[in-house]
Parts: C-alpha cells; structure tokens; sequence
C-alpha cells in the first residue's frame, strides 16, 4: 500500500513537472472545486499531490531520460495503435512493446503507466472499459516478457483524451492506441 | 410544429472562496427548440399575474416557458382581457373559451411590509368550469423563479395526473477548449453553478438519491477516478482511486453505497464501495467487461453493460444470489442502461450500423423502442417522473443536450453557443 501511494506521488510529482515545463505561464492548480481550497486534502494525499501543481524539480538527474527520449532509441517510441474494435498487439508494434519490456526487466525500480485509449465511436463509460483492455494488452505481453506485474499500471482514457479531435477515420485510428509513460516523466 | 423559447445560461455563478480565484466564464446561451408533439398538448391559457409588472422577474413568464417546453401544453393569448382577472372568481370562463383555451391561470403579486411578496394563483377547468387549485405563497424577490416552477408543477399535476419535475436540477459536463467544468442548473438551464473546474475530462455526474451529493469520474490525475462531492459545502472525496481505472459510479437507492467499475483486479469489473469511502466489494467475476452499473428502484438487482456473450449487451444482475440474466438480445451494441422510476422498464443506448440511438425497452413484453433518431446519441438521464430522458446529442459537429419525451413523441434541442454540453444527470424530485 504505501509502495503503491509512493509511486502514486512519484507519477503525479512527475505530472505536476511536465504541465510545468510544458505550459510554463499556467500557473495553480488544475482543477478549482468551489469552496473546497483547503478542504483540497479531503482526499487522499495522493490527490493533492496530483493537484497541487507545486512540483519536484530535477527528479531526472540521473540521466535516464535521455534513453528515453533520444529520437533515435526505439524507448522513445511510447505509443501502440490497434485496429477497430482490437485488442490485439500487432506485429509492427511488438519491437516497441519488447523494448519497454527489456527496460523495465533491466531496471526493476522504473515504474510506467499503460494508458488506453479509443475512437469517439461508442458510450464515455463503455469506452473506458475498452481503452482498459487496450492498455492491459500491451501490459501482458510485458509481463510475457519478463516485467514485474507491479511495474505496470494500466489505466483508461477512454475517448476523453483523442490525440486527433477529427471525426473521420483517419483521426479514429490515431486515438485507438495504448501510450507508454515512465513515472518521473 | 416549432416552438421556439430562450433561456439566459449565464455561466460561472460561483461562490467565491477567499483561496481560490474562479474565473468569470463568458456569458453563453441556451436556445430549446421543440420538435412535433404540440398537437396533442392542452391549450392553457396563462393570464399576466396582476402587480408583476411592479417587479424586474415576474412569475406567469416562467410558469409559462415551463407548460409549453414540457410539450403537454400550448399557450392561449391571456392577455389584453380588462379588466385582468387575478382570482378564480373574476375569470370570465366564455372569454377564455371563446379564444380555444381548455384550462385558466390567473394571479398576483403583492408586496408586503417586510419586503417579501405575496403571489396567489388560481388553476382554472374552463371545459368543467371549476376550480382546480388556489394557492398562496410567501416569498423574497430572490424566489421567484423558484416559486415560479412550484406553480407550474403543481399545475402539471392537476392537469395531466403526473409529477411535474420543474423544480429539479440537472448537471451536466461544460467543455470550452481545454476547461472542463461540473455545472448544476434548474431543470430549464437557469441558475447554473459551476462546481467543478478542470483541465482534464469529466465524466458521468450522478446526482445522490436525496440531491445532496453528486457522484463523478475526474480525469485530473491522468487517471479516471471517483469523486463524491457535497453540494452543500462542495467538500469532495476520492472514494475510488485505486490502482487502475475507476469508474462508472451508481448510487443505491438509499444512498449508503455505489456501485463502479474498477480495473483494480484485472479486467473491467463492478464492485460496490460505501458512499463515504472505504474497501470496495466485489459483485461479481466475469471474464470480460462489466461496467455502466445502475441500479434497480428497489435496490435488489442492478443492470449493467457486458461483452461477457461476445458483443456489449445489457444485464441484470441479482445482488442476493448473484443471477445474472442476459436483457437485451437484439442488435451488436445495447449499453448505458438507466431503469425507469416505476422498475417496470429501462433506457439505454443502442448503436445499429454505426448510428447511437436513446431507446426504451419493457421488462414485460421486451418491446424496444428507438426514442431519437441519432446518429451520436448517449448518456440518457431519465427525469424523476419517468416521462422524460435528458440526454446527449451531436449539432454541427458539437454537442449539446436534448430531451425526448419517454414516448418518443416530443423532443427537445437545447443548443448550446460556443461550448460543448454533455453527460447530464436529473437530480430528484424537490
């Protein structure tokens, strides 16, 4: 439990440094609920800190990022798309999910989020049921593969977060994907 | 048959907090546009209330906007009749005949000493030529509206045998760029409240059973999670926020405990968790999705969405034995099912060749019936009467909210300017 609430603080500390640094001029919390500043913390703690917006800085000085990130090492590559109405990891995107996986075997503290996602097509709700199942294949072909089930949550956006806000299918096979975030990303 | 009414939907009426600084949002607004239906509506004849004029807000306005966005009612002229009756006594009955109206409604309004108003209404049966309800009330300025929508219950009542669900609220999902907001408003898009603002999605407000909470998914730390909030002092709880994905709450008809769907265990799955938070319980293991729980009137069962046979169809599930019993046969996508108050029937949301459409179906005889024509229609909320589903549609490429009568018959587009409307909720009966 308090491994699970410490990587919930890292993820959210690492949320709170990426809208940081990529919107540097937005500034408070992102969410206001109406008469509830301090009460804020009625939550758990992990809530606020995912709200707070004050965030650690310099949580990448070891370098890792760079593996990450660098255009040319396939780690960069952080998203898997999928057919309508599949769940199925296609075979151009196995050398991604692979390499996450041989990432996370070769650094049992590194810690990542599957979040899934769908076209517009379909209910809100149901369509978080579907992104969940998204995100869990990819997890599962990881954990094949030798990750550590507790390196992996996976998680569902649903059709609220599509990359392409289009309505055509163009846009539809962008937003059926599963995307890849590291914990202190 | 168009009828064509607006409403003010100025936006960002917010308390404001001495932590916080909540942003003003642009004053946006509401056109209802009633689509068929008028032909069987009771024409009613709703004269000015005397002293009404003395006010800024009058009454008779609103009780009248209420009758005739209901589609039950069509407004006969009531003005220009000297002098202008104001108790059921002084209605002369032939001239209101004479002018096609079947019921009569007359009032006024006077100040009194202590600043508060007196309003008085009379209902009048102009076919039987009697008179159905007198009432008085006392009230501030800052009642009106209030006040305005007891009357047109109380005559929604009298006249058509049913609850009249004027003086409910509704909540609903604001989406402008990147600013999601959680807004609660009176049935006819007035007096909106912002009570949540994020830049994150919000999904699937539930009103408690008692109106004093409001259950919600929040997307705002990059994961779907459950909120329950007060609407009294807007203090909120994660009850939901375990690893994974939570969401689709429901609440029991006691509001002691929700039901959601929880991917904390692997899978999609239902699990029922205390209202005030606590260690969720599961309902049940299936080997594929469950979700979109909503429970039964009596609380005994619940229906829900499943692909446990192969494609998403709509469940029940009996929570003392744990039946489950397979609902909807027909069609490769039934989800979203929201019962009916009376138990005897449920609306949901049917997608056929690539076109979502709200539809009903009876427990009884398994009788579907498609209420809108789509082709993006979701999120049905049935209002507290059972004779109205509020809902989501798509117009030029936005969405907006629409109601359809249960039958069908009569449906509403409530457009929206320069911001999307989606996810509503009807709160309870007041």
């Amino acid at each position: 439990m308090s491994r699970l609430l410490k990587f919930g603080l890292l993820v959210f500390a690492a949320m709170a440094l990426v809208a940081c640094s990529s919107t540097p001029d937005d500034e408070g919390a992102p969410v206001d609920e109406r008469t509830v500043a301090a009460g804020g913390g009625a939550g758990s703690g992990a809530d606020t800190g995912g709200i707070g917006g004050t965030g650690v800085s310099g949580t990448e000085a070891d370098g890792r990022g760079n593996e990450l990130k660098d255009p040319a090492n396939i780690l960069s590559r952080r998203s898997v798309f999928f057919a309508f109405d599949s769940y199925v990891v296609e075979d151009q995107y196995r050398p991604i999910v692979e390499a996450h996986a041989r990432y996370l075997v070769g650094r049992p503290d590194a810690r990542m989020m599957v979040q899934g996602h769908t076209d517009e097509r379909g209910t809100h709700e149901y369509n978080i049921a579907l992104g969940q199942r998204r995100a869990d294949a990819v997890k599962r072909m990881m954990v094949l593969l030798g990750a550590k089930e507790a390196q992996i949550e996976t998680v569902s956006f649903g059709k609220e977060s599509p990359r392409n806000p289009g309505n055509d299918e163009m846009a539809w096979a962008e937003n059926r994907r599963a995307d890849i975030v590291y914990a202190g990303e | 048959m168009k009828h064509r009414g607006f409403l003010r939907w100025a936006s960002g009426i917010i308390l404001i907090s001495t932590a916080l600084m909540m942003p003003l949002g642009a004053r946006a607004q509401l056109t209802i546009e009633i689509i068929g239906g008028a032909g069987a509506a009771l024409p009613i004849s709703i004269v000015p209330f005397v002293g009404e004029a003395n006010f800024p807000l009058g009454i008779s306005g609103v009780v009248g906007g209420d009758l005739t966005r209901s589609g039950r009612f069509r407004q006969i002229d009531g003005a220009n009749i000297v002098p202008r009756p104001s108790t059921a006594e002084e209605v002369n009955i032939s001239i209101f005949r004479a002018r096609g109206a079947d019921a009569v409604v007359v009032g006024s309004m006077q100040p009194l000493a202590d600043g508060k108003v007196e309003v008085r209404f009379a209902l009048v049966d102009a076919v039987k030529q009697q008179t159905l309800t007198n009432m008085v009330y006392t009230v501030t300025q800052a009642q009106f509206r209030a006040t305005a929508h007891r009357i047109a219950d109380v005559i929604y009542e009298k006249l058509t045998g049913e609850l009249g669900i004027f003086s409910t609220r509704i909540a609903y999902i604001t989406q402008q760029g990147k600013q999601y907001q959680l807004q609660i408003a009176d049935a006819d898009g007035d007096n909106p409240q912002t009570i949540v603002t994020s830049k994150d999605s919000l999904i699937s407000p539930r009103f408690s059973p008692d109106g004093s909470r409001i259950a919600y998914v929040s997307f705002e730390n990059r994961k779907p999670v459950v909120y329950v909030q007060s609407l009294l002092d807007g203090k909120r709880q994660a009850i939901a926020n375990f690893r994974g994905s939570n969401s689709a709450p429901a609440w029991s008809p006691d509001g002691t405990q929700l039901a959601v769907t929880l991917s904390r265990d692997g899978g999609s799955q239902l699990f029922l968790i205390a209202a005030t938070g606590g260690q969720p319980r599961r309902l049940m293991s299936s080997p594929g999705i469950d979700t979109e729980a909503a429970f039964m009137p009596d609380g005994e069962s619940l229906l829900f969405s499943s692909d446990r046979g192969g494609s998403p169809q709509i469940y029940r599930l009996w929570i003392a034995d744990g039946r489950v019993e397979r609902v909807t046969v027909e069609g490769s996508y039934n989800v979203s099912p929201q019962p009916l108050p009376d138990g005897k029937g449920f609306v949901f949301v049917r997608r056929d060749s690539g076109r979502m459409q709200i539809a009903t179906m009876d427990f009884q005889t398994r009788q579907v019936l498609a209420l809108t024509p789509g082709p993006m229609d979701e999120s049905p909320a049935i209002a507290p009467n059972g004779r109205y589903v509020l809902y989501a549609g798509q117009s030029g490429g936005r969405s907006v909210l629409a109601a359809v009568s249960i039958d069908g018959a009569i449906r509403q587009r409530i457009g929206a300017l320069a911001q999307q409307v989606r996810e509503p909720s009807w709160g309870p009966l007041q």
